[in-house]
């Protein structure tokens, strides 16, 4: 599947092709932004969302994306949303975006048209961990145009066991506390692959292949769950006052690979990713 | 032949009904939906440029530096707005002149007071090129260290709370109460930061002409503003114009006329020009007022039955470095439940912010979720029904003052609300219901209460030749229906039919209706319609009755009743004259008169004046991610007469989601450093979108209130949100076993508890 670098969200998400091939993502693209944000935004604008918080908006603050060297007024200030995977005492932000998370999962890769030609990069490798150089956000390099977005004809073995979870402040228009995209394939009655991202913990979509190595091979049950979500969070450690994200980020990979395992819905629900998406009516 | 002039609280002459209790739709909603209705920005008057506000991004210390000439050099920009140059004032803007006038910040000086504090303004023929002058003005400061937060420094106790309420009330002998209590809660909560938020910003078009001024903007007081302008200008209050005919929400924040809109006006000046000046959303948090944080501790005693013996409610509120407003959040311990014993106290913080100010129901809001969440938890103590245990202490007389209520349909609100919300059977312990999914289920319920409070305001009626009506009150429509709640009771204090009657509203060229807030705008207002009705009718009874060629001659002036556009003799239905007839035989082209409303202190002085409700909330929570949703909503309200049940249904509505707002969602978050709000835009500052809205119900209970005013109107204009915030919270608990005393409720603090 090749999808061009203009496609908006919302077009993307409602292709009756696209939803049947890759639920989790088209799932993960409704439960981003606000009806009218999905309307405008594109593939290519919601790839290169800055990784970022409010004080990089801020323009009083101290910020090193901002300003490479002016220091980070995150780390200190209120942070009980930052990231606890990943980041550096240069930049604690996470990268907002809920559509990245599935897309990184399922090895999605972005077509680059540069200079020297056209390119192909994995997203996973698109995006930058901030460590010493958080102004340097993605691989990009100067002139480089972000054309396509390809999914591998593989990814689509995963489209009955994929759910993208996110738990939010409100139900839309807010960005992932935490959020996690899972997804099986079963054959019988055993995990033959697994795939895991999360989202909302780092300066990047997260892709936990601890947990999918924990995974492959067992068989669902909720142990084997919890075991991998300690394996996707082994790492993390708090930046700030954001030490529930840890424990919570463990619960919703917990639920995202349950939910995954239960298979995924007919249709996508009313309220995409929502931990209520099951609830008559909602 | 004497004229009896009825003018007494059950006029003669009127008979309500024909128009109000009607569930009419709004007169200006097609103007609104079609993109017609003309708010202030969208006036542009010829020649006019743009004025934007340079706001400072420090929270305490001085400009040291602007650069003005960077700024002028851009082209379109055509003049910059500073300490050293701006056009005089006749008054300091740092004056106090009444408990209404609070400081503003017009470049009196280099001082900065708080983060988004105007530092100056950049003029120019374009918003584009305004805005980028203000950006090039690339200001220094002299930083000093902000105070932040409800610890930021030596807390006082203030002189007085809200507008003249005392900072301390004692009812009854605390320290006695405190002994004979055999069970206490004693919980401190705390509630954040909130800002307006109003759709519209605040926004102004001036125009002088000579020493004569015109402004279109959004106001909640024109009868204020003009005399705080007057005041600042040196001119008299008639040479100022104010055009309001629409208000795209103000909950407070439009109330008095606030530095920016000021600022617009001395733009104008500085230039010689029309300008307009518009917030843009972030700039709207500082300026402009907004409701402070608190800190709460409550705490409350009852015997083993779950009899109160005391309730002792302390608050401590955050006002800033310059000025002094309090939130009297404690005070809504003063009329809901009957205690012996009674103590609400206030003491403040000086912080670096803007002037907290009245934020749709000050005070009663705070302090609301706080008690209700204390009264779930010493219902709790006692094992009690939260329901039964507000019953059992139910105040029969207002507890502090001992009067009697002027109407008071709690009890039937308690029962109408839970009855439609199914509440019997609630198990007492929390946690113990699941729906089917698996989400835990919580039942909370909360009181809700508002008082009756009336302004000063005018209104004048006028009844033409041909027949029609007129009347004119300078009233404001901030979307609460005012459009169309005031029109309905003037047709019926006319005696006419809706399409015959004139409205006109919105411009302070009519007669000032005083201030739309404590939610007594239609009540004031409603009251001088009433009575500008009454005393016109009476005029054109005069004139009927008076003269042997009209059947109503002799009838006496109470003895004829006005309806659908004619006089009829009370004691005999089949007589009557039409106002044309009237008119014509009296050669008058038309006849007026004024009419007035306002509290009366005596039925005051004998009565507590309050509006009352209750609220049921459902939430169910996720056991192990702790997402809440609330799920359903039921309140009751008894208010009083309802003059429009659509207007009245949607301010309620609209109230409620405010309190779920209030528990759920919405915060300031400011920066404990630098003391600057960090989430100042529509995106980060939550507020309930639809998805979190849940199925609701609202119910008006009858309430005839014959002490309040002619009409009978208590208003419901912020009741809304007071009970539902507390319901909320307190389903929140009944679904969980976590009592969390922080506002609003996060995740973190649900996931942790939940283990």
């Amino acid at each position: 599947m090749r999808i061009g670098a203009l496609v908006r969200n919302a077009d993307l998400a409602h292709d009756a092709e696209f939803a049947r091939s890759y639920p989790a993502v088209a799932e993960a693209l409704l439960s981003g932004a606000s009806a009218q944000l999905r309307n405008a935004a594109t593939v290519g604008g919601n790839l290169m969302q800055r990784t970022r918080c409010a004080y990089f908006y801020d323009a009083g603050s101290a910020c090193n994306r901002r300003w490479p060297g002016a220091g980070c007024d995150a780390l200190k200030g209120e942070n009980r949303l930052h990231a606890v995977l990943g980041w550096s005492e240069g930049c604690i932000a996470t990268h907002p975006s809920d559509f990245c998370v599935p897309l990184v999962a399922f090895d999605a890769v972005v077509e680059i048209e540069g200079k020297g030609g056209r390119r192909e990069l994995p997203l996973e490798a698109l995006h930058r961990l901030p460590g010493e150089t958080p102004e340097r956000e993605t691989a990009l390099e100067r002139g480089d145009l972000i054309v396509a977005l390809r999914l591998p004809t593989e990814a689509k073995d995963f489209a009955r066991h994929a759910r993208y979870i996110k738990v939010r402040e409100r139900t839309s228009y807010a960005f992932a506390v935490v959020s996690a995209a899972a997804a099986f394939r079963i054959e019988g009655g055993k995990i033959r692959e697994a795939r895991l991202a999360l989202g909302g913990v780092a300066a990047k979509p997260w892709r936990a292949r601890e947990a999918e190595q924990v995974l492959a091979g067992a068989r669902p049950d909720p142990a084997v769950y919890r075991e991998a979500a300690r394996a996707a969070l082994a790492a993390a450690k708090p930046s700030g006052d954001n030490a529930f994200k840890i424990e919570l980020a463990q619960r919703i990979v917990a639920r995202a690979l349950t939910l995954a395992a239960r298979g995924t819905p007919d249709r996508i629900p009313a309220l995409p990713g929502s931990p209520f998406s099951s609830v008559a009516g909602a | 032949m004497t004229v009896e002039l009825s003018l007494t609280r059950d006029p003669a002459h009127i008979r309500h009904g024909s128009n109000i209790g009607q569930p009419m739709t709004r007169t200006d909603g097609v103007l609104k939906v079609t993109g017609k209705a003309r708010y202030a920005a969208d006036n542009h008057p010829a020649g006019m440029v743009y004025a934007v506000i340079a706001t400072s991004c420090i929270a305490r210390g001085r400009v040291t530096s602007l650069d003005v000439a960077a700024a002028k050099r851009y082209p379109g920009v055509i003049d910059v707005m500073t300490p050293a140059h701006k056009p005089e004032l006749a008054e300091d803007p740092d004056a106090k002149g009444n408990p209404f006038a609070f400081r503003m910040e017009l470049l009196q000086s280099d001082e900065v007071r708080y983060a988004n504090q105007a530092i100056a303004v950049v003029i120019a023929e374009t918003l584009e090129a305004a805005t980028e002058g203000a950006a090039l003005l690339s200001p220094r400061y002299q930083v000093e260290i902000a105070r932040v937060g409800l610890d930021a420094g030596e807390a006082y106790a203030p002189p007085v709370v809200g507008i003249g309420n005392p900072a301390e009330v004692r009812h009854g002998d605390i320290d006695a109460g405190m002994a004979a209590a055999t069970k206490l809660t004693d919980a401190t909560y705390e509630t954040p930061a909130q800002y307006h938020n109003a759709m519209e910003p605040h926004a102004i078009v001036a125009v002088w002409d000579g020493d004569r001024l015109f402004i279109d903007t959004p106001s909640q007081g024109m009868g204020f503003a003009q005399m705080r302008v007057a005041g600042l200008f040196g001119i008299p209050p008639a040479n100022i114009h104010i055009n309001s005919p629409f208000l795209g929400g103000g909950f407070g924040s439009k109330g008095l006329i606030s530095g920016p809109q000021v600022l617009g006006i001395m733009a104008a000046k500085l230039i010689g020009r029309p300008v307009k000046l518009v917030l843009r959303r972030g700039q709207m948090y500082g300026p402009v007022g907004h409701r402070p944080p608190t800190r709460q501790r409550i705490r409350i005693g009852t015997d083993d039955a779950g009899v109160l013996a005391v309730i002792n409610h302390e608050a401590r509120v955050t006002t800033s470095s310059f000025d002094d407003f309090y939130e009297p959040a404690a005070d809504a311990s003063h009329t809901l439940y009957a205690s012996p014993a009674i103590r609400t106290a206030h003491e403040a913080v000086r912080v670096d912010t803007g002037t907290p100010l009245f934020m749709r129901a000050p005070g009663e809001a705070t302090g609301s979720i706080v008690l209700e969440s204390a009264i779930d938890e010493a219902a709790f103590a006692c094992g009690i029904d939260p329901l039964e245990f507000r019953l059992k202490n139910y105040a029969e007389v207002e507890p502090t003052t001992g009067k009697p209520f002027s109407s008071k349909a709690l009890r039937q609100c308690y029962a109408r609300a839970a009855e439609r919300f199914g509440w019997a059977g609630r198990p007492l312990q929390p946690r113990q219901m699941r729906d089917e999914n698996g989400f835990l289920v919580g039942w909370g319920m909360g009181t809700a209460t508002f008082p009756a409070i009336m302004f000063q305001g005018n209104a004048r009626a006028v009844i033409r030749a041909d027949g029609n009506g007129v009347m004119e009150t300078g009233a404001h429509d901030m979307g609460q229906g005012a459009w169309t709640a005031l029109a309905q009771i003037s047709a019926d204090s006319l005696g006419l039919d809706f399409d015959q009657l004139t409205f006109r509203s919105g411009s302070s060229d009519l007669p000032d209706a005083g201030i739309a807030g404590g939610s007594g705008h239609t009540a004031t207002v409603g009251a001088a319609i009433h009575n500008a009705g009454a005393a016109v009718i009476a005029k054109l009874a005069e004139l009927a009755t008076t003269d042997e060629r009209s059947p109503l001659f002799g009838a006496g002036n109470a003895g004829v009743v006005a309806r659908g556009g004619r006089l009829h003799r009370r004691d005999d239905d089949a007589r009557s004259e039409s106002y044309v007839e009237i008119l014509a035989r009296a050669g008058l082209a038309e006849v007026d008169a004024s009419g007035s409303g306002a509290a009366d202190a005596a039925a005051q002085s004998q009565y507590a004046m309050h509006a009352h409700g209750a609220v049921f909330a459902e939430v169910k929570v996720d056991p192990e991610l702790g997402q809440i949703r609330a799920t359903r909503l039921v309140g009751a309200f008894a208010a009083g007469r309802i003059i429009n049940p659509l207007m009245v249904q949607s301010q309620l509505r609209g109230g409620m989601i405010w309190g779920l707002s209030f528990a759920l969602h919405e915060e300031a978050v400011m920066d404990h450093r630098s003391g600057r709000i960090l989430n100042a835009n529509l995106a980060e500052y939550h507020v309930p979108v639809n998805a979190d809205v849940p199925p609701m119900e609202v119910i008006t209970v009858d309430e005839h209130d014959p002490h309040v005013n002619p009409l009978g109107i208590k208003g419901v204009g912020e009741i809304g949100i007071t009970g539902s915030a507390g319901a909320v919270a307190n389903a929140v608990f009944h679904a969980t076993g976590i009592r969390v005393r922080n506002f609003p409720i996060k995740i973190e603090e649900i996931v942790m508890g939940l283990g």
